[in-house]
């Protein structure tokens, strides 16, 4: 299977200009043989600024892979580093996103947004303008005061976006960020994701399981396969951005859903 | 289920019938006072309870009593169990411990605690607070451990330390177990209280009612259980007003606090 995916030469992991470098991880979950392989052999590189989405079914080890970046989970073999430095626990210069929202309920939007800068000890005054203009960049002006529960699941997860931004970190992971909400809130969060992402320039990776969704956010897609996970396929998507909804009806980017769809079902997929 | 403003007069209506009835029974029945008063001669003892300035002192001492130890049982079960609920090695050593006097009938160890610290206050306070602690203290160790894997994940991102992660997160997450167990833990320091006072003491509802006993005024001993539930209910409004309070985000706040809590099982 190898032979036929194409992968960059080996010098390109040591670049100097890659943020996420993972170069021949694996991930076991348990020991011996009763151990459960969960990402065998990922290598892959992230230059600064690129967004990265990474594709696949559920169950192929696509969070794992953002918990061993997020410096979460240790990894059994080889070596993931984040802007040159080997990942070793968690560390400041990453935002991370989960599945959910993840908002505490017992502070107010502004609150959750300044929670990492609560924990970190940043200046107080500087990281709450900075909350405002966010929460301005997100749409929520006005919603500060209020508490998580009194918003929608988009508005709370938009919150969640913002408060992994807050203390400006080089590097957003995002696992499944909309996978909760309903389609047509995904697609408007998938367009607003992509603003955010142009005005503010961050590296970002992105985990999803919808084909629609990586083809439309990304830069590069990895598609990963299950059991155990491994890269399946990884491209370019080359097309003008910003992109509109309407991208989504072009023969270009249904050629590129296609080819994710072949990466995950190498036998032909078909249910004959 | 919301109900009119005629289902609350009917209710009225079917407690007045349910006392109209008991009146009836006891004069109809002719059953002696000393056995069943009627209601007319329980509202006649309290009466005149209140005219002759009986109750107020034992109130003051049952009250005065009951809030000294639901706040000493209180703080050592909320210490405890925060001790319990960070480290697995104390829970190790202690579970035992703590299971087997869980199981136990704590009253019965009143009797015990009245040889060891005398008839006055003290007695009433620690027997008070340990029927307290223990509703408390299991709350807080299942509040507490009860955080979310992904918030604890969010925190750990963020490179928290395990203090901060307690104090932003475990501690407020766990604040409506905390308030359930006080909650509970309000009535059972009043229980406590109570049962100690029943045993000897020279002060408070419970004292005064053991006399009633003894001069067979069973209307006055009805009319001090009825001061004490009206006691309960207040004691027990103190706690829920201070959990609207803090809990303002809780959003099962009205849900019946003891859903919340672990305790059901509570033995007294």
């Amino acid at each position: 299977m190898d032979a036929t995916v194409e992968r960059p030469p080996p010098t390109a992991y040591s670049s100097v200009k890659d943020v996420i470098s993972v170069r021949r991880l694996s991930l076991k979950y348990g020991r011996g043989a009763a151990g459960l392989l969960a990402l065998s052999d990922i290598s892959f590189s992230v230059a600064d600024g690129e967004f990265i989405v990474v594709v696949g079914p559920s169950g192929c080890g696509k969070s794992t892979l953002l918990k061993v970046l997020a410096g979460l989970l240790p990894q059994t073999e080889g070596e993931a580093s984040l802007n040159g430095t080997p990942i070793k626990g968690s560390r400041r210069d990453i935002g991370v996103v989960f599945q959910s929202p993840v908002l505490f309920p017992w502070r107010s939007v502004l609150g959750n947004v300044m929670l990492p800068a609560d924990v970190q000890g940043l200046d107080q005054a500087r990281m709450q303008q900075r909350a405002l203009d966010l929460l301005n960049l997100v749409g929520l002006q006005g919603f500060e005061d209020r508490y998580p529960r009194e918003l929608s699941g988009g508005m709370q997860q938009r919150v969640g976006i913002v408060r992994a931004l807050i203390h400006d970190p080089a590097i957003l992971l995002m696992d499944e960020p909309f996978g909760a909400l309903d389609a047509m809130t995904r697609e408007t969060m998938n367009v607003e994701l992509q603003r955010i992402w142009m005005e503010r320039r961050k590296t970002v990776l992105f985990i999803t399981h919808s084909t629609a969704e990586a083809v439309f956010l990304a830069d590069r897609v990895i598609v990963m396969t299950s059991r155990p996970g491994r890269i399946g396929d990884e491209f370019a998507v080359d097309l003008p951005r910003p992109r509109k909804l309407a991208v989504m009806n072009t023969e270009a980017f249904g050629a590129y859903v296609k080819r994710v769809r072949a990466a995950l079902n190498p036998g032909g997929g078909g249910l004959d | 289920m919301r109900r009119g403003p005629v289902s609350f007069v009917l209710r009225l209506l079917f407690i007045a019938a349910l006392l109209g009835v008991w009146e009836w029974a006891v004069v109809f029945f002719q059953t002696p006072a000393y056995i069943v008063p009627a209601p007319s001669s329980i509202a006649y003892a309290m009466y005149n309870g209140i005219a002759t300035n009986l109750y107020v002192g034992h109130i003051g001492a049952t009250v005065g009593e009951t809030l000294l130890g639901f706040v000493l049982g209180c703080a050592l079960a909320f210490v405890l169990g925060t001790i319990v609920a960070l480290s697995r090695t104390v829970e190790y050593y202690l579970y035992p411990i703590i299971i087997m006097f869980q199981a136990m009938p704590k009253v019965a160890l009143v009797p015990l605690i009245l040889v060891w610290f005398g008839l006055g206050l003290t007695s009433k306070v620690i027997s008070a607070a340990l029927v307290a602690f223990f509703p408390l203290m299991v709350n807080t160790i299942v509040g507490l451990r009860s955080a979310d894997e992904d918030r604890i994940n969010l925190m750990r991102s963020l490179s928290a330390s395990r203090w901060q992660i307690f104090r932003m997160l475990q501690l407020p997450n766990a604040m409506p177990y905390i308030f359930a167990g006080l909650e509970i833990a309000m009535i059972f320091a009043l229980i406590g209280a109570i049962v100690a006072e029943l045993i000897s003491a020279e002060r408070g509802l419970g004292m005064l009612m053991q006399s009633m006993s003894f001069t067979m005024d069973v209307a006055g001993q009805f009319s001090i259980l009825f001061i004490l539930s009206i006691l309960g209910l207040i004691l027990n409004g103190l706690v829920t007003l201070v959990r609207r309070q803090v809990l303002f985000w809780d959003t099962s706040r009205d849900a019946d606090a003891n859903e919340q809590s672990a305790t059901k099982g509570e033995v007294l």
